[in-house]
């Protein structure tokens, strides 16, 4: 399997607060990658610094067997990490539409008297971002809306047009900063199979999620971070038998004779 | 007052191609209807502040950098007219793509270094700026006349006609709204424009989504000055003679009272903007300095009744909720 998205000992630092802490993390290509831990644990952090949002402290960063340590977003957005946001962000007062043909940007190379000229890249360009704009709203299951402006959505379809902007990229990894967040167990239950269905797609999934059920069923490794620093990675079996995973959620319980709380 | 603009905006949308032959046939007879020269110099000013208003608009209202400095761009395109074509003799027409080049590069050399900044913080740097460019045209007096001005701006020609009385300057700046408006709503609808938007709505999603927002930033200040520049050379031959009083922080001001009056963010909006400024400062001059008060007190009336501006849209980032909620019920009460 290839390595797609490796940390080697990253850390950020804030002042004297270790928000991450020396994190390993091993990506392959094929993964849907939980990172779960408490509040505060520094999972979005780790994550702003893997998509370029904040430099880091120490430690390097690998995607596709480059170094992107230290670079632009817009940069590593090119190279192919799409992200979502944990509070959304959406370009509300555009339509649902025009937010996904941001997404094509990357792919289409109009210049400024192309678009005045409408020369034939300008051409090529709106075509290609109008029909797979559309293709990619209907995806995800937003046909009847893609003339409503993004602000007016309700949340669970406004976090739905945050990954379809997403999937516009063609990227190869894309990161997931709760996506579940304040929705409701159905609407959890569908983005779940829609994460899965993206993954049987091709796409890499790196996703930061709270809700345990979640993270549990689709999540084939895990990495668990506390206080910036990781305490646990692997599969689900092997991260729910972990001590130090547990005192982490459930604090230290007195131990009873024989070794259970 | 919002009723009347919803039922403009239905009543051109519903007879789109006959209210824009009208609307061309009376605006190239303009000069035949209204001879009088003092009428046509007020509707050439009008044209002159649309493009100067549209121009503002691009970088304030598209991207929400806020410049409230516009004049010192203007000021540049002026003077580099005025400079080249009283030493040098060069022909208006080329002129005029070479101010607003010109400009463009100043537009970008301001944005350089203030591409990190932000709102209020940005708008004190352009504000800095177009006091600075003022005072280097007042002071700088082996090339720019210093308080004595420029003299004698050569009228610009073509086939043998004169564009000298504002009669036929018209035609000149119609002309030029006319490509300003067409350029700009292309480049507003293509990828460039919609990078802009994305700036304005969220700058840090807008980068992950790998749109380079320093450059696009730039790009878009840069084509905002270069409308001022284009602006500033039309407008130097127009008058004949500048000096550095009419491009004061007042003009900033004024350029964007007509934005936000118009509406931020529309291509029409600083169009009626100037439309109302200008009407509005002809028919003031009487009280002359008080009509600063009595444009303070339109703005603030603008902000209570219709914050996005006249011809702004009702879903505009400006609306804010009180318009917002009305169209909710009105779109309610419509479905049920």
């Amino acid at each position: 399997m290839k390595v797609l998205l490796e940390a080697k000992s990253v850390s950020k630092h804030f002042g004297g607060l270790k928000a991450v802490d020396k994190v390993d993390m091993v990506i392959n290509e094929g993964d849907i990658f939980g990172i779960i831990g408490p509040n505060g644990a520094g999972k979005t952090t780790f994550f702003n610094l893997c998509s370029g949002v904040f430099p880091v402290t120490g430690g390097e960063i690998f995607f596709n067997e480059e170094n992107i340590t230290n670079l632009r977003p817009d940069i590593i957005a090119k190279k192919g990490m799409a992200r979502t946001f944990q509070n959304i962000k959406l370009f509300n007062y555009m339509s649902v539409l025009e937010n996904i043909k941001i997404g094509f940007h990357i792919h289409s190379k109009t210049r400024m008297w192309d678009s005045i000229l409408h020369t034939s890249v300008y051409k090529r360009d709106e075509k290609l971002a109008e029909e797979k704009g559309l293709e990619i709203i209907e995806r995800v299951g937003l046909k009847d809306y893609k003339d409503t402006l993004a602000g007016n959505l309700a949340y669970g379809m406004q976090r739905r047009v945050e990954i379809a902007r997403a999937l516009a990229l063609d990227p190869k990894i894309l990161l997931l900063d709760e996506p579940a967040a304040g929705m409701n167990p159905n609407e959890t239950m569908a983005l779940m199979e829609f994460i899965k269905k993206l993954n049987q797609e091709g796409y890499t999934i790196a996703v930061i999620e709270h809700d345990m059920k979640f993270v549990m069923n689709t999540c084939n490794r895990i990495l668990v971070l506390n206080f910036g620093k990781k305490i646990c990675e692997g599969d689900s079996e092997c991260v729910k038998a972990n001590k130090e995973v547990n005192e982490a959620y459930f604090g230290k319980g007195i131990m009873v004779q024989g070794g259970t709380m | 007052m919002n009723e009347i603009i919803i039922r403009l905006k239905r009543f051109y949308e519903n007879h789109k191609i006959i209210t824009i032959l009208i609307g061309s046939i009376l605006l190239l007879l303009m000069p035949v209807i209204f001879p009088k020269s003092y009428i046509m110099g007020i509707i050439c000013r009008i044209l002159l502040y649309m493009i100067l208003a549209g121009g503002l608009n691009v970088i304030n209202g598209y991207s929400s950098q806020f410049c409230i400095g516009y004049a010192g761009f203007f000021c540049i395109g002026a003077y580099t007219e005025a400079i080249l074509a009283v030493k040098l003799k060069i022909n208006f027409w080329l002129l005029l793509p070479v101010a607003g080049i010109f400009t463009a590069v100043a537009g970008l050399l301001l944005c350089l270094p203030t591409l990190k900044l932000k709102g209020k913080y940005l708008a004190l740097v352009t504000l800095g700026f177009s006091e600075i460019v003022r005072l280097v045209a007042l002071n700088w007096s082996s090339l720019t006349g210093g308080p004595m001005g420029l003299k004698g701006i050569p009228v610009p020609r073509i086939f043998g006609i004169q564009f000298k009385s504002s009669l036929s300057y018209y035609y000149i700046f119609l002309l030029l709204v006319v490509v300003f408006l067409f350029v700009t709503r292309r480049v507003i609808n293509s990828r460039i424009g919609r990078a802009w938007m994305s700036i304005r709505e969220d700058e840090q999603a807008a980068r992950s989504l790998g749109v380079d927002t320093y450059k696009y930033k730039a790009l878009n200040f840069m084509y905002g000055a270069f409308w001022a520049g284009i602006a500033g050379a039309a407008y130097a031959p127009y008058t004949r003679y500048i000096d550095s009083t009419f491009f004061t922080l007042d003009e900033g001001f004024n350029i964007l009272s007509m934005v936000i009056i118009g509406g931020m963010g529309t291509l029409v909006g600083p169009m009626a903007g100037s439309v109302v400024v200008n009407f509005l400062t002809e028919l003031l001059r009487p009280i002359s300095e008080y009509r600063m008060v009595a444009y303070a007190i339109l703005i603030i009336a603008m902000m209570w009744l219709r914050p996005q501006g006249l011809f702004g849209a009702s879903n505009s980032i400006l609306a804010g909720r009180k318009i917002n909620k009305k169209i909710r019920k009105a779109k309610k009460e419509v479905a049920a």
